[in-house]
């Protein structure tokens, strides 16, 4: 009777829908750089781009130190990566405007479709960005909170109407020299938001800036500045997405955010490029006395992600909370994670992430703590669990600690595993059937990051983990 | 009458070692069966074998429910007939609620929507008799509970689901008496005429609330000796290597 033994079904878990994000529009760029890097390219961007003067000679400066650096040697194989054949600058037949009537009709029907105006509308965004390629089609913010001096604007505007307060941080917390990807950024960035929130001003609605990378080829290099002054508060969040192409896609953007005393931040991101885009992306906080910065991270798509938002804690008391989620499918390769600096006394950081592969996808965390000699009592806790879906897959678990002072309180704990067939029996002896039971532990393991996610990012990711089992008997 | 569950000639193991070993047993409907044996004697292979845990293997005999083999089913299908198992230790399932995980079980055994308003007036009064902290049902299912926690957890899943055959794997042991005596209670209430339950435990206060129809004694993968009540007495006070002398000296 042994034939009567049933084998052990293989899991099969859904896709991220993609069908939605895939829809390509036509290329009606009114302007595209040659591909590759010159200094050539770079003047012309620059002159394109109306910078002021002190730019151009800051983006000729990155080119050159760009130029003399190596590709990292750890992390991800970036080989793939020809910089010759990507182009780094696409304008698209739009001007900035405040008014989405004014936006070409396809480029609005695609912002539409990812459903940023009917958020805007309802209310739950209290301004809104909406890059296309290169440059920022539309931005808004609502009209209680320029009264109080809040400033919700693309880089290119900033530049010009704040250019002293941007002069004043630009590139400074995440400089050029950097690595080779901040480089590239400082040579050829490209849109991106400016935001800054006057001393005790709380903005309670979040604002949101979306990316969509719509050319083939090309590559998406926002910069994102956020200045958040004593005793204010933020939500901002930053959603990307591109349709599919058979050429790699490259988005290195920038992200630096300036948490002054006693302000709170809370960045969000939900990151769903495409299979075929190299996401090098940079972000860092600098965050002050008593201060918090709070991360929320969700990486789900791209062909490879290279992904570690780092917070200084610079000022005494200074907080991080990090919440990060990573699924990696067929033929990608995640490697994401946090890093954390303590560099003041009774600074303290919480990270919490999860991540999940499956059908032959890599994930991998990667986190680096360092505790300076001048941050006693720093306290740092690190929770960081892996789940993998079937026997194909790779999961991977890199925590780097570095504590020099003395008095540092870590706690560090890591899970990698498989779902266990014990809690499968346990579901379904209680007449759950083996799929839902599947479906329900994969929830279950991300449920303490969903709980995080702004609500239709929760949806969305519950959506991801529905669950299929292929009948594979024998 | 026909018999709830019919055991026979069972013969089951994990990874080629048998434990089962030609083992019958048959539970009437109505009825309240115990199970005694020593460690390692096979009780607990025996419940998992019952509700078709995939790790063990049938190589013989025939397992029925209500009159219907179910050896062929999956562990969710015999749920859904009216099988039940409490875990002698139950499962640690982190970021799935107690109360999510009762709804789409209830949803699951009766084939019906579950209406969230009677659902949750019956899952709160459950939990108020069980003396369980009525924030336990937005707690994740069984994370860091206690020892009696967790049994009360099962026994909470026994009363809202309601089966037809309960199997209570040592659900009585590292509890103290007050525990003993709110899952006993608990039990107490769910058995009725048209249910059954079989109970493995090295504690009689857990029957003290129940009638006993039946005691088997369970050695080495079969059926030693079978009883009425009083044979509980006997082997707590002789023990079961007498049981097995008695055994081989009938042979």
């Amino acid at each position: 009777m042994a034939e009567e033994f049933v084998p052990k079904k293989k899991t099969y878990v859904e896709d991220i829908e993609r069908t939605l994000y895939d829809i390509r529009d036509e290329d009606r760029s009114v302007y595209k750089s040659h591909s590759g890097l010159t200094e050539d390219i770079i003047r012309d961007i620059s002159k394109r781009k109306n910078d002021p003067e002190w730019m151009t000679e800051f983006r000729l400066k990155s080119l050159e130190t760009y130029n003399n650096m190596p590709l990292p040697t750890w992390g991800p194989d970036l080989s793939e990566l020809n910089m010759d054949e990507i182009v780094t600058y696409v304008q698209p037949d739009a001007k900035m405007t405040g008014n989405w009537q004014e936006v070409p009709e396809d480029i609005k029907n695609t912002f539409d479709r990812l459903g940023i105006p009917e958020a805007e509308q309802k209310q739950s965004l209290a301004g809104v960005g909406a890059q296309y390629d290169s440059e920022v089609v539309y931005h808004s913010i609502q009209e209680d909170l320029v009264k109080q001096g809040v400033i919700y604007t693309d880089m290119e505007t900033a530049l010009w109407e704040h250019g002293d307060i941007v002069k004043e941080y630009f590139m400074t917390l995440v400089p050029p020299k950097d690595h080779k990807f901040t480089a590239l950024h400082g040579a050829v960035w490209s849109g991106g938001s400016f935001v800054y929130v006057p001393e005790g001003v709380h903005v309670e609605i979040p604002l949101q800036s979306y990316f969509r990378l719509n050319a083939a080829g090309a590559g998406q290099f926002e910069h994102t500045l956020i200045i958040v002054e004593k005793g204010a508060s933020l939500h901002f969040i930053e959603g990307c997405s591109a349709p599919k192409y058979n050429v790699t896609n490259l988005h290195a953007g920038c992200v630096e955010l300036f948490v002054k005393e006693g302000a709170r931040l809370r960045y969000s991101t939900i990151e769903n490029w495409s299979r075929n885009m190299m996401n090098l992306n940079t972000k860092r906080a600098i965050v002050e006395k008593d201060g918090i910065i709070e991360w929320v991270s969700g990486s789900f798509g791209s062909h490879v992600s290279c992904l570690y938002p780092c917070s200084i804690l610079h000022g005494e008391n200074a907080r991080c909370e990090f919440t990060g989620v990573t699924f990696a499918s067929k033929g990608q390769n995640l490697d994401t994670g946090a890093s954390v600096i303590h560099a003041a006394p009774h600074t303290s950081a919480n990270i919490n992430t999860r991540t999940i592969s499956k059908a032959g996808g890599a994930a991998t965390y990667r986190s680096a703590v360092k505790v300076t000699r001048n941050a006693p009592f720093a306290k740092c806790s690190v929770n960081c669990e892996s789940l993998m879906l079937d026997s194909e897959s790779r999961s991977d678990t890199l925590p780097v600690m570095d504590i020099e002072g003395d008095e540092a309180d870590i706690g560090h704990e890591a899970k990698i595993g498989r779902i266990s067939d014990e809690a499968i029996f346990y579901l379904t002896s209680r007449g759950i059937d083996e799929e839902e039971a599947r479906a329900m532990i994969v929830r279950g393991f991300v449920e303490p990051i969903a709980k995080e996610l702004p609500l239709e990012y929760a949806v969305e990711m519950n959506n991801l983990v529905n669950i299929e089992l292929e009948g594979t008997m024998g | 009458m026909s018999q709830l569950l019919e055991i026979k000639d069972l013969v089951a193991g994990v990874e080629g070692k048998s434990i089962l070993k030609g083992l019958s047993l048959s539970v009437g409907k109505g009825e309240v069966h115990v199970i005694l044996g020593p460690n390692g004697s096979g009780k607990s292979t025996l419940m998992n074998v019952i509700m078709g845990h995939p790790k063990y293997e049938v190589t013989g005999g025939s397992i029925a429910f209500e009159g219907e083999s179910i050896e062929d089913l999956k562990t969710f299908e015999r749920a859904k007939k009216g099988l039940f198992l409490s875990f002698q230790t139950p499962e640690e399932i982190p970021g799935i609620t107690v109360e999510n995980m009762l709804r789409t079980a209830k949803q699951a055994v009766t084939g019906e929507k579950v209406k969230v308003v009677p659902f949750r007036r019956e899952l709160k009064s459950l939990m108020e008799e069980l003396k369980m902290k009525p924030e336990y049902a937005q707690r994740y299912l069984n994370v860091g509970f206690s020892g009696g926690e967790k049994k009360r957890t099962e026994i909470l899943q026994l009363l809202m689901l309601n089966p037809k055959l309960a199997m209570l794997d040592e659900t009585d042991s590292g509890l103290d008496v007050d525990a003993v005596q709110i899952v006993s209670e608990g039990v107490a209430k769910f058995h009725n005429a048209e249910n059954s339950c079989l109970i493995i435990t090295h504690n009689t206060r857990i029957l003290e609330k129940l009638k006993v129809d039946k005691v088997h004694v369970l050695m080495n993968g079969k059926i030693v000796e079978e009883g009425g009540p009083e044979l509980i007495d006997d082997i707590n006070r002789r023990g079961f290597t007498h049981i097995l002398d008695g055994a081989s000296e009938g042979k």
